[in-house]
């Protein structure tokens, strides 16, 4: 089961390798551009060849993420999926109005959120128990702000502000908001 | 020499301001503001680290924020503005070997931002307006969170800093378009054609080749100079907008909000404040690295013609990769999500890339390199880059913005690694390049603590991005505070690698100070004893 915690290990992987691997040839750089020795000619072909290997990895990581990321193709083909369930939650004086004092889906469901402002721009966010995030998006006054997630466990989620909305938005949370269950 | 002695007079009387050309005192004008104003960034930047590590009790939240807003805009205009303003309102004459259009518009560039950036930090940090560099709107006219006077100064200092940016575009464009008194006539259209790369352009479908009017730097500076511009009728616009509100709001109206689309503002404000971050700093950095490498090395610029093609499309990618700020807007269009946030935005990669690898080529060409201070700072300027970079692109993603966006994550490896080590080590190699000539022939105090300026900055500034990344994939936001120190063993290491940031700029400004000496400092700002264009003395010259 793909969640955020195995994409992020994922990238916090990947991201460590490329970063070692660059300081290490920076610092193989400096010792040897500052060595005696004859510098050998690059041939243009070798830049070129640079140039598309960039290319292929500048646009492959998003097909790759479009085929390993559950919510990406949930999130484009948003307009043709009817939700199993919809949370209606409106946001106003920083505050976050949900429709019930727990928001309950079963596990394998498609909900929506549904979220809208009254005033300023917010976020929406949810969090495990030990703050790490399971997603988030916006939260645009004058603006539909839907996103649809099908949870893959149970688990009991905290509710939290994710943009700026002032020194007032610091205390946008609502502990254990969301709970998804087993299928029953 | 004694220490005192050094300290008035400078390492060994070397420095002699009343020797200074008028652009020579202009330019360190701007260099000396704009590490003030950096000084001014680094110690608030401090402060917030504590901050997160443990909340002052003497600071609020609302100065928290007042402090968040203005620390990237002191930053950016105060300080990087200031520094590369002035190297560039040099450099520009000085390649194209002929006097700058304006000495006092150069004057007013310096005096607008620098009066400017004091004007918006002191209103911020009087009045707590924080609206955060964003300005969401409705968040900058929320009149109950914020005070309308305070915010109209605010905005009133953003806008002197536009202005001063405008006159610096005014200045740069007309200096390289001018014919200088006493010269033959100057083609100011081809001139200005070949700052822009329209004729490099035309180059790849003519039979035959036209030589390039103005160098590659110049072209350089000439098209992320066209993103200055835009930026600032952009932040313009948007500065008169908010402040319609908050007169209106002072004289006791309160104006309608909604007036204002959100989404629409939210993709305009982008749109032009993406023209600084994704435009011309990428395409000033690109450049610098190019007149850097050349002027090392004392050779050609590996594959230069693609070099100059590419600052082109670095200018054109800049004007449509604003979406990437807006994955996380459900309502924006999924096209504008794939096209301008993820595969437009790729391409920032590849210009990145290459602008890396001819870099790195024509330093190779020159083997085997004294490890001087501006060659030492350069492979930090491109390691910063090459790290930061790519974690933009993968945050580009609409797959992984959904558990990245506004986290620590965003403003750690991608933000900070870019500015401190990518941007920053980058203009200090062009400072520590440009001081002997600006200076005269001054000597550095101290070239032990060059290299602990070095490597205080490079492991402060990596590490402090990287804390902040692991706590921000942990799921800590951005823009917001902890109570109960969940993030207390990342916060503590980041705050450890900040205090090596702020020990390394207080060892390089007291490595200046004893260069130039306290007497040096000051003459800096008196006026110049020669009244005349030239860039240099005439004797350095000749």
């Amino acid at each position: 089961m793909v969640d955020s915690t195995v994409v992020l290990a994922g990238q916090t992987l990947a991201y460590t390798f490329y970063t070692s691997v660059i300081m290490l040839l920076m610092l193989w750089f400096g010792i040897k551009v500052t060595s005696k020795g004859k510098s050998t000619k690059v041939k243009p072909s070798v830049f070129y060849a640079f140039v598309i290997f960039l290319t292929v990895l500048g646009v492959s990581l998003h097909i790759v993420t479009l085929n390993t990321i559950p919510w990406t193709k949930l999130d484009v083909n948003m307009k043709n999926i009817v939700p199993d369930r919809t949370f209606e939650i409106t946001v106003e004086n920083h505050e976050f109005k949900l429709p019930s004092k727990t928001l309950r889906m079963e596990v394998g469901e498609i909900v929506m959120f549904s979220v809208e402002s009254k005033d300023l721009t917010y976020g929406f966010g949810l969090f495990r128990k030990d703050n790490t995030m399971v997603m988030q998006m916006q939260v645009v006054p004058g603006h539909r702000n839907d996103i649809i997630w099908r949870f893959e466990k149970p688990g009991v989620y905290t509710i939290r502000s994710t943009e700026y909305s002032g020194p007032k938005g610091i205390n946008m949370i609502v502990k254990d908001a969301v709970e998804v269950v087993e299928k029953i | 020499m004694s220490f005192i002695q050094t300290l008035i007079s400078g390492e060994q009387k070397l420095f002699k301001s009343d020797s200074l050309t008028q652009m020579q005192k202009i330019t360190l004008r701007f260099v000396v503001m704009g590490l003030v104003y950096y000084g001014f960034v680094v110690i608030e930047g401090m402060i917030m680290r504590i901050y997160q590590v443990q909340v002052i009790a003497a600071i609020g939240a609302d100065q928290y924020f007042a402090i968040l807003t203005a620390h990237p805009l002191v930053g950016i205009f105060g300080s990087t503005y200031l520094i590369v303003f002035g190297a560039f309102l040099f450099l520009v004459p000085f390649l194209m070997k002929k006097p700058i259009w304006s000495i006092k518009l150069a004057n007013w560039t310096f005096l607008l931002i620098a009066i400017g950036t004091f004007t918006f930090w002191a209103a911020g940090f009087i009045s707590h307006y924080a609206p955060l560099y964003t300005l969401y709107w409705p968040l900058p006219a929320d009149f109950t969170q914020f005070s309308a006077i305070g915010g109209a100064v605010f905005i009133t200092g953003i806008a002197l800093v536009m202005v001063g940016a405008v006159f610096f575009v005014i200045n740069i464009f007309k200096t390289i378009m001018y014919t200088p008194e006493g010269w033959d006539k100057q083609p100011a259209g081809k001139l200005l054609k070949s700052a822009l790369g329209i004729d490099g352009f035309t180059n790849m479908f003519a039979k035959k080749e036209k030589k390039h009017l103005v160098s590659l730097p110049v072209a350089a500076i000439a098209r992320g100079t066209v993103d200055v511009a835009l930026n600032a009728a952009i932040i313009l616009f948007t500065g008169v907008l908010i402040l319609v509100y908050m007169v209106a709001e002072i004289f006791g109206h309160s104006l309608e909000k909604t007036a204002v689309d959100a989404l629409l503002y939210k993709n305009w404000f982008w749109w032009g404040l993406d023209l600084i971050a994704d435009g011309l700093v990428l395409v000033f950095v690109a450049g610098t690295w190019y007149l850097l490498a050349t002027l090392i090395t004392g050779k050609k610029l590996f594959m230069q013609n693609i070099a100059r093609a590419a600052l082109l499309v670095e200018l054109i990618v800049s004007w449509t990769v604003w979406s990437h700020h807006l994955l996380a807007d459900q309502s924006q269009p999924v096209f504008l999500k794939i096209v301008s946030g993820e595969l437009v935005t790729a391409f920032e990669l590849i210009t990145q890339g290459l602008a890396f690898f001819i870099v790195l080529v024509t330093l190779w060409s020159a083997r085997p390199l004294k490890m001087t201070p501006p060659l030492k700072f350069l492979l930090g300027g491109l390691l910063g880059f090459a790290l930061a970079v790519p974690a933009g692109i993968m945050q580009a993603d609409m797959g992984l913005n959904r558990v990245l966006h506004n986290t620590q994550w965003i403003i750690g490896p991608h933000v900070h690694v870019a500015i401190l080590i990518g941007l920053t080590m980058t203009l200090y190699s062009a400072i520590y390049f440009l001081f002997p000539i600006l200076t005269n022939g001054a000597k550095l105090y101290s070239n032990k603590l060059t290299n602990f300026h070095f490597w205080t900055h490079l492991i402060g500034g990596i590490g402090m991005g990287a804390f902040m990344g692991m706590a921000g994939l942990k799921g800590m936001l951005r823009r917001t505070i902890y109570f109960d120190g969940e993030y207390s063993l990342y916060m503590i290491l980041a705050a450890i690698c900040g205090a090596l940031l702020l020990i390394a700029f207080l060892a390089f400004f007291y490595n200046i100070v004893m260069s130039v000496g306290l007497k040096g400092v000051l003459g800096i700002f008196t006026g110049a004893k020669v009244k005349n264009k030239d860039l240099v003395p005439a004797a350095v010259t000749e």
